[in-house]
């Protein structure tokens, strides 16, 4: 009787459908089957049933034995030794179709999502840390981590928001200045009910103002208040706006390669298909329009509709600013194949050259005037987070809206009010942002001392990093014109490919974690970001102390330098 | 015989293991599909068209002058345009419109304010934070104040005492920095030693996943769980409509279970049962129960019993318990206390083996109010290590909850002991909010229960009334020539004789003919008799057009 069920539920098990409407049939015994699964569709449920019965029923058997046979003796006790591995092991073949069940039910598309900024590189590095090895974090845009102090305005303005009854204590203006006081008064008043009372599901009306005001000075051309949306951080915005353009894997969203892996996973949950198109190193990162236009020509040969484009400026992970010109190209190629553009411009104040200020894609598209100007769908994101601001820990961000229909507006609106409100001290924070102490101010002087000191120490932290990269044997990174990363390429000799091969990682990540198991520097291997095929790179923050970067290189060039003369058999290397 | 048995054994566990990543479901859906032809029109699968009116009937067909546009109303991903969330629906922008106009055309009113009665949104009307959480969030904000002398004289020393303390705990003191996706764990730490203070039994850091608010959570959650409609999640009816958009906007199924209203909204095991063999008969997978404890809208604090009994359905059924617990400081009646499911399980007997459950707590609730700040958590137990890993990648993506939040969130679940600096005042305030709440809960209670053709039952806990109203028939076909659900239509009516805003029950779903409204307990005490006047007459005069 045992036998027979357990090879009717094993044999039911064995068919590689979870639900059958009579999972019995593929058993021997389906009569018997029947009579104890009682129904069951579920073939785990099923044999969950069969093995309970079993069990039951094999200690049921057991006693019988132990009463029966009353003597003891060796061949009666190894009998019953016998039954306890086997409901053992009938116990873990329980726990392991239940712990089956609930990993395989959950979501593909969840299962599917990768974000490597927070992936293997990162949970080793941790792991050191506890470990007591001093870590050098420059896996994630996360400046304050690394020592950056915050500004002292708007913590001052928000330190007073957090807790008003100060503006009521005589004594508030020996901690705080007179402008700080004043703009907490001001941003309180443009709430109702302080920071403890959701706003708006779009954000304070007041604080948008403020925002459209920003880019109308910014770009020379009006902005919407009703048009932009507060956000608890740029993520959330393209998550809201990704999850508003994408209805299955029949849409497609072309993001650039690399790519800041926000938009794949995203992408990934959503249930989309991410079409890449591929920056040319070569060109600095440059973007073209022809890669494009195979892009969309091959993704559309596979039924897929593609129906916006990412661009990132400037660049996360690489670093470059793209031209006007440029940006105009883009801006037509939209135009022509109906691609809303999400512009991802959270860089826009981390500029390290003169040639390429920034200039934003709405602006561009203003300039170029009818039709683009009302034909492109253009959406805009910016954040508290990067800038010489760099309040990642606040999630504060906005996102503006061009030439999305009015409908389309309100449904966005309804799905944002489903989380009720951006959080109010970051709304503040972007307030602050858009309208920093003006020349005359009290604070002016230390808020300008202040974002100028940042801003300049990036700059020459930039360079320290490129120029050390490019010192380094195998190692070519382009020049780190804007944003927060350094993308040097690693030309791996076969000696490193083989030996990844063999420890059974992707090449870069294998570079990546003996780079972190020798100097605690903790990066991002390339293929987290996307790369073409055998060729290697990392990223790193430039966002390490500058006392500290002249170290930080000479560490890595050190680990890089005695990587290479070990695995360097004079063989070639992987390809530039 | 040894050997055979644990052979096959072996071989099951195997099988089990090699069992492809994820055949069922293709098979699953097919074969369902041969059981139920057409699952898109069971009555399970929840069509959320509440306001028809405004924006179903007219809602195909975009504007022609945007139609060459990439992104249209038509082009939009189908689950946000069937997503509904009526607590800031229709009502609330008519009532946002009044209040712009209520500026420049003060006498086109009969009254002088709009009332926000629709959210739970304390410290919009007037409620004021606790003062010591403030006082810490403002040294966490401004971390140079702690170097200054003065700052003694400004703050309490134990909440520069709790600010230091946090700092600490913060890597690098860095309140403007990414934090782990989970949140800080130092602040998880304070979280966990709270549940374990609170149940008595041990609370895990690891398990605390910490969120903008408990809404995020619950996304995510559902985010996991729903692969396509044929997932189903049972709520609560009337529900809070997080519920109902959340799985709509993730193309899942909502199973209903109806709550008792005649038995102060309770829930019964036998109709859990019936809905979700029901469910089951129609091809769905129900993968979650979703219950919320105290109730929103409905306001009814569960027995222990009551809990024991879902707990053990929960795990009969191999549903993972959604326990929605944001209330739980809202209790206002003597006779009902607070559990948490996961400390019912427990003493149960039953560990994280035997059920997974999910409980989420929020920052915007209880005595504190503070929904601004976009705080909360969910305590994630019983889960395998495999799926925890896939939680923590989904929260990873979003990088990590906001760091005020994080810290509100670790205060609220330790807040002042006895002894400190803060204490006294701490308690004053918190008694005086809640012993407030109470009063205003009763006050309205009562006058809601003298209207004609109007029953509540009472709030015994949470932040909401329900109660149910019989309308005429003649109102009932008022509304139906204005397009309208009747409920909607007297909470229109009632909002523009009166300026009180309310939600209509149809947001909420209710027993199909009866009509309900919520409205929050939460305007100031002082505003109460105003309210109550003013909803009196509104209501007589609103049965004196329509009595049949």
């Amino acid at each position: 009787m045992i036998f027979v069920l357990l090879a009717a539920s094993c044999r039911s098990a064995a068919a590689f459908s979870l639900f059958l409407d009579d999972p019995c049939t593929v058993t021997d015994f389906p009569a018997l089957c029947r009579g104890t699964i009682k129904g069951q569709r579920n073939v785990n449920a099923a044999t969950d049933v069969a093995i309970a019965e079993l069990m039951k029923r094999t200690r049921q058997a057991r006693d019988i034995a132990k009463k029966e046979l009353k003597v003891l003796d060796g061949g009666v006790s190894t009998c019953l030794s016998n039954f306890n591995s086997a409901f053992d092991n009938l116990d873990k073949a329980l726990k392991n179709i239940k712990e089956g069940d609930q990993y395989d039910l959950l979501n593909e598309n969840v299962k599917k999502c990768q974000y490597a900024v927070r992936g293997e590189l990162y949970l080793r590095a941790s792991e050191l840390q506890k470990e007591g090895k001093k870590i050098i974090f420059t896996n994630v845009g996360n400046p304050h981590a690394l020592g950056q102090k915050p500004l002292t305005f708007p913590r001052q303005v928000v330190a007073l928001c957090q807790a008003p009854f100060l503006l009521d204590d005589p004594n508030v203006g020996m901690l705080f200045p007179a402008d700080a006081i004043a703009r907490a008064k001001h941003y309180l008043s443009l709430t109702s009910g302080g920071l403890g009372a959701y706003s708006d599901s779009r954000g304070l009306p007041g604080v948008r103002k403020e925002v459209a005001e920003f880019i109308q000075r910014r770009d020379g051309y009006p902005s919407d208040p009703e048009l932009i949306f507060l956000t608890d951080g740029a993520s959330k915005g393209v998550m809201q706006i990704l999850n508003c353009v994408i209805r299955g894997e029949g849409d497609g969203i072309l993001v650039p390669v690399p790519q800041y892996p926000l938009y794949s996973a995203t992408i990934s949950l959503l249930g989309g298909s991410l079409v890449p198109y591929y920056l040319d190193e070569s060109e600095n990162w440059g973007l073209d329009v022809n890669n494009l236009r195979q892009s969309v020509a091959q993704a559309r040969s596979q039924g897929i509709s593609v129906r916006a484009m990412v661009i990132i400026n400037p660049g996360n992970p690489t670093g470059q600013c793209l031209s006007e010109a440029n940006l105009k190209e883009i801006l037509k190629f939209c135009y022509n194949e109906k691609l809303v553009l999400l512009g991802d411009e959270v860089y826009q104040q981390n500029i390290y050259q003169d040639e390429r200020p920034f200039i934003s894609s709405k602006k561009v598209l203003m300039d170029m005037g009818s039709p683009f100007s009302k034909g492109v769908q253009l959406v805009s994101f910016h954040t508290v987070s990067k800038g010489y601001w760099g309040e990642c820990g606040q999630r504060g961000g906005y996102f503006e809206m061009t030439n999305i229909p009015p409908r389309v507006v309100e449904e966005i609106y309804k799905v944002a009010s489903i989380a009720l409100s951006p959080n109010v001290s970051a709304q503040i924070f972007m307030g602050l942002m858009v309208s920093p102490p003006k020349p005359g101010d009290i604070s002016y002087d230390q808020f300008a001392r202040e974002s100028k000191g940042i801003l300049e120490s990036l700059r020459r932290r930039a360079k320290i990093m490129t120029d050390g990269f490019n010192s380094c044997k195998n190692v070519v990174c382009n020049f780190t014109e804007g944003a927060m990363y350094s993308f040097p390429q690693i030309r791996l000799p076969p000696g490193a490919l083989q030996a990844a091969k063999q420890a059974g990682k992707v090449p870069d990540v294998f570079y990546c974690l003996k780079l972190l198991e020798a100097t605690g520097i903790s990066t991002v291997p390339g293929s987290g970001f996307g790369q073409k095929e055998g060729v290697f790179h990392l990223r790193t923050t430039i966002l390490p102390a500058e006392e500290e970067m002249p170290e930080i290189m000479d560490s890595f060039k050190k680990f890089n330098d005695e990587f290479m003369a070990q695995y360097d058999n004079g063989f070639g290397y992987s390809r530039m | 015989m040894r050997r055979f048995v644990i052979g096959q054994a072996k071989n099951l566990i195997d099988q089990t293991r090699r069992r492809p990543p994820q055949p069922h479901h293709h098979n699953n859906l097919r074969l369902l599909s041969l059981l139920r032809p057409s699952a898109s029109d069971s009555t399970a699968v929840y069509s959320p068209r509440l306001f028809s009116s405004s924006s179903s009937s007219d809602m195909p067909g975009s504007d022609s002058s945007t139609s060459s546009l990439p992104v249209t109303l038509d082009s939009i991903n189908p689950k946000v345009l069937k997503c509904e969330y009526a607590v800031r629906g229709e009502i609330v922008s008519i009532a946002q419109r009044l209040q712009d106009d209520l500026k420049t055309n003060k006498d086109a009113y009969p009254f002088d304010e709009i009332i926000y009665c629709n959210i739970g949104n304390p410290q919009s009307l007037g409620q004021q934070p606790i003062t010591f959480f403030r006082e810490v969030l403002a040294l966490c904000s401004h971390t140079a104040l702690l170097d200054e002398s003065a700052t003694h004289g400004l703050f309490s020393s134990d909440s520069i005492d709790r600010a230091w303390k946090i700092l600490d705990q913060i890597p690098g003191k860095a309140t403007g920095a990414y934090s782990h996706s989970q949140g800080i764990k130092g602040l998880r730490d304070a979280i966990a030693a709270g549940i374990e203070a609170r149940d008595g039994f041990p609370a895990d850091p690891n398990d605390i996943f910490m969120t903008d608010g408990a809404s995020p959570g619950v996304h995510m959650m559902m985010q996991l769980l729903i692969s396509s409609e044929k997932d189903g999640i049972l709520c609560p009816i009337p529900q809070y409509p997080l519920y109902s958009a959340s799985i709509a906007l993730h193309g899942g199924s909502l199973v209903p279970y109806y709550l008792d209203e005649a038995s102060g909204w309770g829930l019964e095991i036998s109709e859990l049962k019936k809905q979700l063999e029901d469910a089951k008969s129609k091809g769905i997978t129900v993968r979650a129960l979703a219950v919320i404890n105290p109730g929103n809208p409905t306001g009814q604090v569960l027995s222990e019993e009551n809990q024991r009994d879902i707990v053990d359905f929960c795990k009969k059924e191999g549903l993972v318990l959604l326990a929605d617990e944001v209330y739980q400081e809202n209790v206002y009646v003597p006779d009902k206390k607070f559990h948490s499911f996961k400390k019912v399980a427990r003493s149960m007997g039953y560990g994280e083996k035997d059920i997974s459950l999910v409980s989420f707590q929020s920052i915007s609730k209880g005595y504190y109010g503070e929904c601004g700040k976009r705080g909360g958590y969910m305590e994630v137990t019983g889960f395998t290590s495999d799926v925890r890993e896939q939680i923590y990648k989904v929260a990873s993506v979003n990088l990590c909850s906001n760091i005020s939040g994080q810290i509100l969130a670790s205060l609220v679940m330790s807040p002042p002991k006895p002894g400190d600096d803060s204490y006294d005042s701490y308690i004053a305030e918190k008694e005086g909010i809640l012993s407030s709440l109470a009063t205003r809960a009763k006050t309205l209670e009562e006058a809601l229960n003298k209207l004609e053709g109007v029953t509540c039952n009472r709030a015994e806990g949470a932040m909401y009334l329900f109660p149910c109203i019989t309308l005429p028939q003649k109102a009932i076909a008022a509304a139906e020539a204005a397009k309208t659900a009747p409920d909607a239509f007297y909470c229109k009516r009632l909002l523009n004789a009166t300026g009180i805003v309310v939600v209509p029950g149809s947001g909420f779903r209710q027993v199909p003919g009866t009509w309900h409204f919520r409205c929050t307990i939460l305007p100031q005490e002082d505003k109460i008799p105003a309210i109550v006047n003013r909803l009196t007459e509104f209501h007589k005069s609103f049965m004196n057009e329509f009595r049949d």
